[in-house]
């Protein structure tokens, strides 16, 4: 009996084992997932430490904030079979880093394990940060900082010239566009009616008087309806662009493709 | 007389069906086009970055003759080699492919070449042009998977139902795609 057990139970671990190998074969992909919740920094092979962390992601959210410009750093462990440049860019692509319209992403990446690093544009920067650049803040910043281990300072110093040569570039939408408060609609179509009631006490004579002034009304309730509604599809339209995800930290990727640009080496 | 009725019910839904199918694939035509510019801009580039590229070998005493000259030949006769996004034909993008493709491997050499000499490697504007070019060659891969992925898209919707009643018709024919490069399979044996 006591035999049998432990047979049963090596099957069952072996069983288990060859599930969870499976599991990750098919569900990894070779790329890992879009950061839940939402994070510009995602150190993934564990080259900074918390503090060094949030500091370069507070520094990259703000630059978010007031330009919508979106600068991910991603380290990994190991590239496997891909080049530096394929994964880097592949990964871009697939999280969509930058937003959608305007592409103005970018990604400083590493792989720890084969000391290979890269830094990959959107389409929409790569005018004002050429491939050239990238290779220049590669050689100059990174991997000085990275040979002797600093690689929190190679991060913010790489981060630091990605945004001294993408400012004034892009510049954020302004927040989806305010409608007037709601007592402010009251208030206006309040002042409407009333106008319209004295004109209509004036203009009108006798018996006719009631009637145009519910015409004049009918016209005001229809406008309201109308403004009420727009005001009900911009809000909704804004949402879905605007920031919603970690409670005033980044709101996530906004779906921006890389055509291939940036440059990189190893250290 | 209730027939005919019928019979010119079926006629204009028959129209209307191609109508539809004509917007979609005409616009499915138009994605292609447009990818095949990408793709051929971005080798436009590279070509544009060659002759900074042989200027710069060029300057180093000694450099070796015969794989620059072949950079040389390969890059003027894949110049010639442009193809119209209308007369895009497995033949001819072969074709394409091929030029540009002995163009790589010649750029391939020149770089394995080149780090054998350390004044080379030592020269800021060569390893400029060499983040250049690499940036450049991602480009090109990018935009031919994007080509690809819209050319596999657009040949699915001419030959499926009811748009393949339609697509000969009004000329849509199926568009070539590029294959793997002989020996992509392979890990690429340059790293520049």
């Amino acid at each position: 009996m006591n035999v049998l057990h432990k047979i049963s139970l090596r099957v069952l671990g072996l069983l288990f084992l060859l599930l969870a190998a499976t599991m990750v074969k098919a569900g990894d992909d070779d790329f890992p997932p879009r950061p839940s919740p939402p994070r510009l920094v995602n150190d993934l092979a564990g080259m900074m430490n918390p503090r060094e962390q949030s500091e370069l992601e507070d520094k990259l959210v703000e630059f978010d904030r007031t330009t919508s410009t979106q600068i991910a750093v991603v380290t990994i462990k190991s590239l496997g079979s891909y080049d530096a440049s394929d994964y880097a860019i592949k990964l871009f692509n697939k999280w969509g880093i930058g937003q959608a319209g305007k592409n103005n992403g970018v990604l400083i990446f590493a792989s720890l394990g084969d000391h290979k690093m890269w830094i990959t544009t959107g389409r929409g920067v790569e005018g004002a940060l050429t491939d050239l650049q990238c290779g220049e803040i590669v050689r100059n910043e990174m991997r000085p900082a990275f040979k002797e281990g600093n690689y929190y300072q190679g991060f913010s110093r790489a981060a630091d010239a990605v945004i001294a040569a993408t400012k004034g570039e892009y510049t954020a939408d302004k927040k989806e566009h305010k409608g007037m408060p709601i007592w402010g609609t009251i208030l206006l179509i309040a002042i409407i009616y009333f106008i319209l009631w004295l004109l209509s006490k004036r203009g009108g004579g006798g018996g006719g008087n009631y009637m145009s002034g519910r015409g004049w009304g009918g016209f005001g309730a229809g406008w309201m309806i109308g403004s009420m509604m727009n005001r009900g599809s911009g809000g909704w339209g804004g949402g879905s662009s605007g920031g919603w995800g970690g409670g005033g930290g980044f709101g996530g990727f906004g779906g921006g493709s890389s055509g291939g640009g940036g440059a990189g080496g190893s250290w | 007389m209730k027939g005919l009725y019928v019979v010119l019910g079926i006629l204009l839904l028959l129209v209307l069906m191609g109508g539809c199918s004509y917007n979609g694939m005409n616009k499915m035509r138009g994605d292609v086009d447009e990818k095949w510019a990408n793709v051929q801009s971005s080798y436009q580039r590279r070509s544009d970055l060659i002759p900074n590229l042989v200027a710069t070998v060029k300057g180093v005493a000694d450099f070796e003759k015969t794989t620059l000259t072949q950079v040389i030949e390969a890059r003027a006769s894949a110049t010639k080699m442009t193809v119209n996004a209308n007369d895009l034909t497995a033949e001819k993008l072969q074709q394409f492919q091929q030029s540009q493709g002995q163009l790589s491997q010649a750029l391939g050499r020149l770089m394995v070449v080149a780090e054998q000499y350390p004044q080379l490697k030592a020269n800021q504007n060569f390893t400029q042009l060499q983040d250049q070019l690499e940036g450049t060659e991602n480009r090109i891969k990018v935009a031919r998977d994007e080509y690809n992925a819209v050319v596999k898209t657009y040949n699915v919707k001419i030959t499926s139902f009811p748009q393949v009643m339609y697509a000969g018709m009004f000329g849509f024919t199926k568009k070539p795609w590029f294959e793997a490069d002989k020996g992509a399979e392979k890990a690429p044996a340059v790293q520049f």
